[in-house]
């Protein structure tokens, strides 16, 4: 077996009476890209940090390459970091950023010089070399942070909310630039985001954190597709999420209609929770099986679909993304017909 | 009528300047407005007298040393209270800017009896260390303005880089922190030089530094000497403070995002 690029092992990290990081077990595998995604306070930057060394876990222990680097500093951890706020050196040139990290290892002066050019090659921003980060746009001195967490080849590298500060359009570009990047170089990337969209497009495997803790780890594919748990299934994607009672181990009961189940066997009698994606459910004419009714609540237009908010006969709420041009006029108050296909429910666990 | 009244402003605070430069030339011997003529024999005078040459070189031996010392220990302390981990954060704060709040009487003989104590009264020491209490509320106030604008993220990055924590203060945080240490030197420099009450109480005719020995020359002679140093000192002033303002002004530009 292969031992883990980063690991981190039963880390727990407490600032005060918050338990910011719960007893987390984490393996990085070499030249994955691996996303931290969840809500602003579920731990993930702080793992980040406990991974670069800014932190120490208040209990359990990192391990980078199999050596336990527990209570080492960062300066000798020799990774490389890339800060939400970019952390450019505003005294300093493009260039003597990049080279910072390698004149710090004492490298000779050629040598920095011939990697640094290969550095801002790399993230191509040869032209700006003589000008300082403040002259530069966001995503310029994006590249700049990542030219600089580059140069001098870590083991790791470590991404910290990098689009955040990028606008939309800029920050689909920097994507695509991350992702190739990675490719070029494949380095193993570790990479803190509360954007699902950056973390289903660019992550290997995503691990989705709640409260300190991993809910779910696995490819995007996966995460989207096959929510393990409810929170997961709200935080990626919109998502309906609908409680009814098991009759048969295919068969759930729904405000009063039948639902034929795909996947998991469930144990009839139990109460349990399904999710189902907006775009999955579908308006049909007739009464049948998989089919519910719906009250119109709420529509959004949005151009390509409309996003429609609909109450069942028991009061849960249902969402449908309904592809314009609608194949019935929607109105608020109308009763909609909608079948469910089975095989899109993902049965959640129950927690 | 607003641009009068700031003419009139202006001209209310430079007037007595303007006086004393203008009584600097005057050939008599009299203090008196408008001056009578114009002659050069005042400044010859201050060059001359040896009671002055002492006086400034004293000035510039205790300003030097304490600028020296207030400088480094008022950065660590700035330092300290934005960095450290201190409980009562506010009350440490007031405490290094208390001085600016002491009346120099109270001060100077605050100083005076604890030199008398120690048997330091014919010492410049006694002086030197009463200007590194008076210089370095300036000196902890314009260096923590510096130190609030520096972005933590920039020492963890140079962390990261590999730089030990002396290595990421040498070459990071330091060189940030140059605008606040200028205008905390100006500041020192200035307020050191300047100082008279204090320094009356603490300095004998052999240490006394010049704002004292020009009080003790006024209260022997009144001649137009005493505006010709003032003068001299009034320039001298003007070109530090002109400097220092050019520096900071290429600081900022050198520092904006």
């Amino acid at each position: 077996m292969t031992t883990a690029v980063v690991e981190l092992r039963g880390c727990t990290r407490d600032y005060g009476a918050v338990r910011a990081v719960d007893a987390l077990d984490l393996a990085v595998h070499e030249g994955e890209f691996l996303a931290l995604l969840g809500p602003s306070g579920c731990g993930k930057t702080t793992t980040l940090n406990l991974v670069a060394g800014f932190v120490e876990p208040t209990a359990g222990r990192v391990l980078i390459d199999g050596e336990d680097v527990t209570g080492r500093p960062p300066h000798l951890r020799g990774l490389g970091v890339v800060f939400q706020s970019y952390a450019l050196f505003p005294h300093l040139s493009v260039r003597e950023n990049v080279a910072f990290g390698l004149r710090e290892r004492r490298m000779a002066a050629a040598e920095i010089e011939r990697r640094v050019g290969d550095a801002l090659e790399l993230v191509r921003l040869e032209p700006a070399g003589r000008q300082r980060p403040s002259e530069l746009s966001g995503g310029m001195q994006q590249r700049v942070a990542l030219a600089r967490a580059l140069v001098y080849r870590p083991r790791v590298l470590l991404l910290d909310e990098p689009l955040a500060a990028l606008d939309k359009k800029l920050r689909e570009g920097m994507r695509d630039e991350l992702r190739t990047i990675h490719r070029s170089v494949g380095i193993t990337t570790i990479f803190v985001t509360h954007d699902q969209a950056e973390a289903l497009g660019l992550a290997d495997r995503i691990a989705v954190m709640n409260r300190g803790r991993i809910e779910q780890l696995g490819p995007p594919r996966e995460i989207y597709e096959r929510p393990a748990t409810r929170f997961v299934a709200d935080f990626i994607g919109a998502s309906t999420v609908l409680r009814g009672r098991a009759v048969a181990a295919d068969r759930v009961v729904v405000a009063g209609g039948t639902l034929h189940v795909g996947g998991r066997a469930l144990r009839a009698g139990a109460d349990v929770e399904l999710a189902i994606r907006p775009e999955r459910l579908r308006l049909v004419a007739a009464a049948g099986d998989n089919v519910l009714d719906a009250r119109v609540e709420g529509l959004v237009y949005q151009g390509a679909q409309t996003e429609v908010t609909a109450r069942l006969g028991d009061g849960q709420r249902v969402l449908v993304f309904v592809g314009e041009p609608a194949p019935v006029p929607l109105a608020v108050g109308q009763t909609l017909r909608l079948f469910l296909p089975g095989e899109a429910f993902m049965v959640l666990d129950d927690r | 009528m607003l641009r009068l009244a700031v003419v009139l402003l202006l001209a209310f605070m430079t007037l007595p300047t303007v006086v004393v430069v203008a009584v600097s030339f005057n050939p008599t011997a009299i203090l008196s407005f408008p001056p009578a003529g114009l002659s050069l024999r005042w400044y010859a005078n201050v060059l001359t007298y040896p009671q002055f040459q002492r006086a400034a070189l004293n000035s510039v031996l205790v300003t030097g040393m304490a600028v020296a010392l207030a400088l480094p220990a008022g950065t660590l302390a700035a330092l300290a209270l934005e960095r450290g981990r201190l409980r009562g954060r506010h009350v440490w704060a007031a405490l290094f800017l208390s001085p600016l709040v002491v009346p120099g009487v109270a001060a100077g003989l605050g100083f005076l009896i604890l030199a008398a104590a120690l048997g330091l009264l014919r010492s410049r020491a006694v002086l030197v260390a009463a200007h590194v209490a008076l210089v370095l509320p300036f000196v902890v106030r314009s260096v923590w303005v510096s130190v609030r604008n520096l972005d933590p993220a920039l020492e963890r990055a140079a962390a990261s880089l590999g730089a030990t924590p002396w290595r990421a203060f040498r070459r990071v945080t330091l060189p940030l922190l140059r605008p606040g240490l200028f205008a905390g030197l100006l500041f020192a420099v200035v307020v050191s030089l300047n100082e008279f009450v204090v320094s009356l109480f603490i300095s004998n005719r052999v240490t006394e530094i010049l704002p004292v020995a020009m009080f003790t020359y006024v209260v022997n002679y009144t001649d137009p000497t005493i505006a010709a140093l003032s003068s001299l000192f009034i320039a001298a002033t003007f070109v530090v403070v002109w400097l220092a303002d050019r520096y900071l002004d290429l600081g900022r530009v050198f520092l904006r995002r």
